[in-house]
């Protein structure tokens, strides 16, 4: 069983979002993902100050059977990067909603986390 | 879909957590834990692969060593009871049906195992050249599973399982015996590079010796290893993959396997014409190993440029070294690019592929 925090919101493509108090926001990939893709062996991510939308790719994440692209889940701008991922990324693995975070963004419109799905509709997604 | 066959452990294998895919036809264990952490304990302690897909033959009969040193193109006529050999086995163009352990169990007595995806093409295509020859080929593959412990600790933990002395069991030799009471040709090969056993043995003792061999490994270090990690496995090691290094269209000369192709062993062979030109007019492309410094997996079919940016060939096989923590590859490109400058571009970045004499990492085989 996937772990799915009830605190998150989650895209269909298997990203999570947190949305912070002052309007910031940390995104990474759901233990689904990281336990879809197994052994996570390269992160590749994007440049701070990149400007993201809604369903933009913003990078790539590498297992040893596939690379898959990375999908923001909403609209932003990127404030900083896990770079502790590029010499770690086995990270995403154990820990894929703390130590695996990727992005923090600057959210273009903080009302659009509200169009993710919630903890529960995205366990029904699972199925 | 038809349906997937399972070997014996299949429900061992979900029980132990395995991620089960569809391999050849057949619904195999992946991994369990992680590829890499899989990896890692077979090349520091040991492994324990079901590899009871691979396919088994009999080839008994008075012209059993004379037909085989017909069908294959290393020399069959070296083996001795309980001596193994590595072969390719080539088609007339010289390109590979399959390549195969030939295992002499006695006198007109020979035990062959192959692919698991090429069991029906093998046994067609063994039956068809054997029409002329004095001997019966019997499909023995459903009768048989197979269990490979790899690794440096292999020998002690099947030894403490057994009385057969593996001490004297050379490797790419066999010796029969019993396994925790169950009778097993223990044969002293592999495909990680590593010392180690396959165990070839009723498949109806499948699930009793696989329990026997993790009650005794797990102690030494020993953990259950998937597909996943024998592919990186034979990868580091520089092994061939029947479909990937090895094909129809890949001879063994190209493929860097001139050791097993044994021109000169006074019996015609098929494929032999075809060798003898390839090496006589020198070959138009070669596999070739590299590695990158970098993570980003060079995946199959992958092209591969050259100097001047044309495309020179591609790769074969890819994936990340667990040891080196850099990716790995095969490719087969043009002799002439072979000694200049060759690059892959991964989603925008040139990388830059470093040829390498495999094996990539020191590897500690058994007693010679």
């Amino acid at each position: 069983m996937s772990n799915v925090p009830t605190n998150l919101r989650y895209a269909k493509s298997h990203e999570w979002l947190k949305v912070e108090a002052d309007g910031t926001a940390t995104v990474g990939i759901s233990d689904y993902a990281q336990s879809s893709l197994g052994d996570i062996t390269y992160v590749q991510l994007p440049k701070v100050g990149t400007v993201l939308k809604a369903g933009e790719v913003f990078g790539v994440v590498e297992s040893v059977k596939a690379a898959s692209d990375l999908y923001a889940p909403v609209a932003g701008t990127v404030m900083a990067i896990n770079a502790a991922l590029d010499g770690a990324p086995e990270t995403l693995n154990s820990a894929p909603y703390e130590g695996g975070w990727m992005l923090k963004l600057t959210l273009s419109d903080p009302s659009e986390a509200t169009t993710l799905l919630a903890a529960a509709a995205y366990e029904q997604l699972l199925g | 879909m038809s349906e997937l066959h399972r070997t014996p452990l299949r429900d061992f294998h979900a029980a132990h957590g395995a991620r089960l895919v569809d391999f050849a036809g057949w619904e195999m264990p992946v991994q369990y834990r992680s590829i890499l952490e899989e990896h890692k304990a077979v090349r520091r302690a040991a492994g324990l692969f079901d590899v009871s897909h691979m396919g088994e033959v009999d080839v008994r009969g008075p012209e059993a060593g004379k037909f085989l040193n017909y069908l294959v193109t290393n020399d069959v006529a070296k083996l001795y009871p309980g001596r193994v050999l590595y072969s390719p086995m080539c088609y007339p163009s010289g390109g590979v049906v399959d390549d195969l352990l030939v295992t002499m169990r006695g006198p007109d007595d020979y035990f062959v195992c192959i692919n698991a995806g090429n069991v029906a093409k093998d046994l067609a295509w063994i039956r068809e050249q054997s029409s002329p020859f004095a001997v019966t080929i019997t499909d023995r593959s459903d009768d048989y599973a197979l269990l490979a412990v790899q690794g440096p600790r292999a020998a002690e933990i099947v030894q403490s399982l057994t009385g057969a002395k593996l001490g004297l069991v050379q490797y790419y030799h066999v010796t029969e015996g019993t396994v925790a009471g169950i009778h097993c040709l223990i044969s002293r090969t592999g495909y990680t590079g590593e010392d180690g056993f396959e165990l070839y043995h009723a498949a109806g003792d499948a699930v009793a010796l696989a329990e026997a061999v993790l009650a005794a490994g797990a102690p030494r270090g020993l953990e259950l290893a998937g597909l996943g990690a024998r592919d990186s496995l034979r990868l580091e090691a520089g092994y061939p993959l029947y479909g990937h290094e090895i094909t129809q269209d890949i001879s063994p000369l190209t493929a860097g396997l001139g050791w097993t192709v044994k021109l000169h062993k006074g019996a015609d062979f098929i494929g032999r014409d075809a060798l003898v030109a390839e090496k006589k007019n020198g070959a138009v492309n070669k596999v070739v190993f590299f590695k990158t410094g970098d993570r980003r997996i060079v995946r199959a079919e992958t092209p591969v440029l050259g100097e001047n940016g044309t495309i020179v060939g591609r790769v074969l096989s890819g994936t990340l070294s667990p040891l080196l923590n850099e990716s790995i590859g095969s490719a087969l490109v043009t002799v002439a690019a072979a000694s200049e400058a060759l690059v892959v571009d991964i989603r925008g970045t040139k990388l830059n592929l470093h040829l390498v004499k495999p094996p990539f990492v020191e590897l500690k085989k058994a007693p010679q």
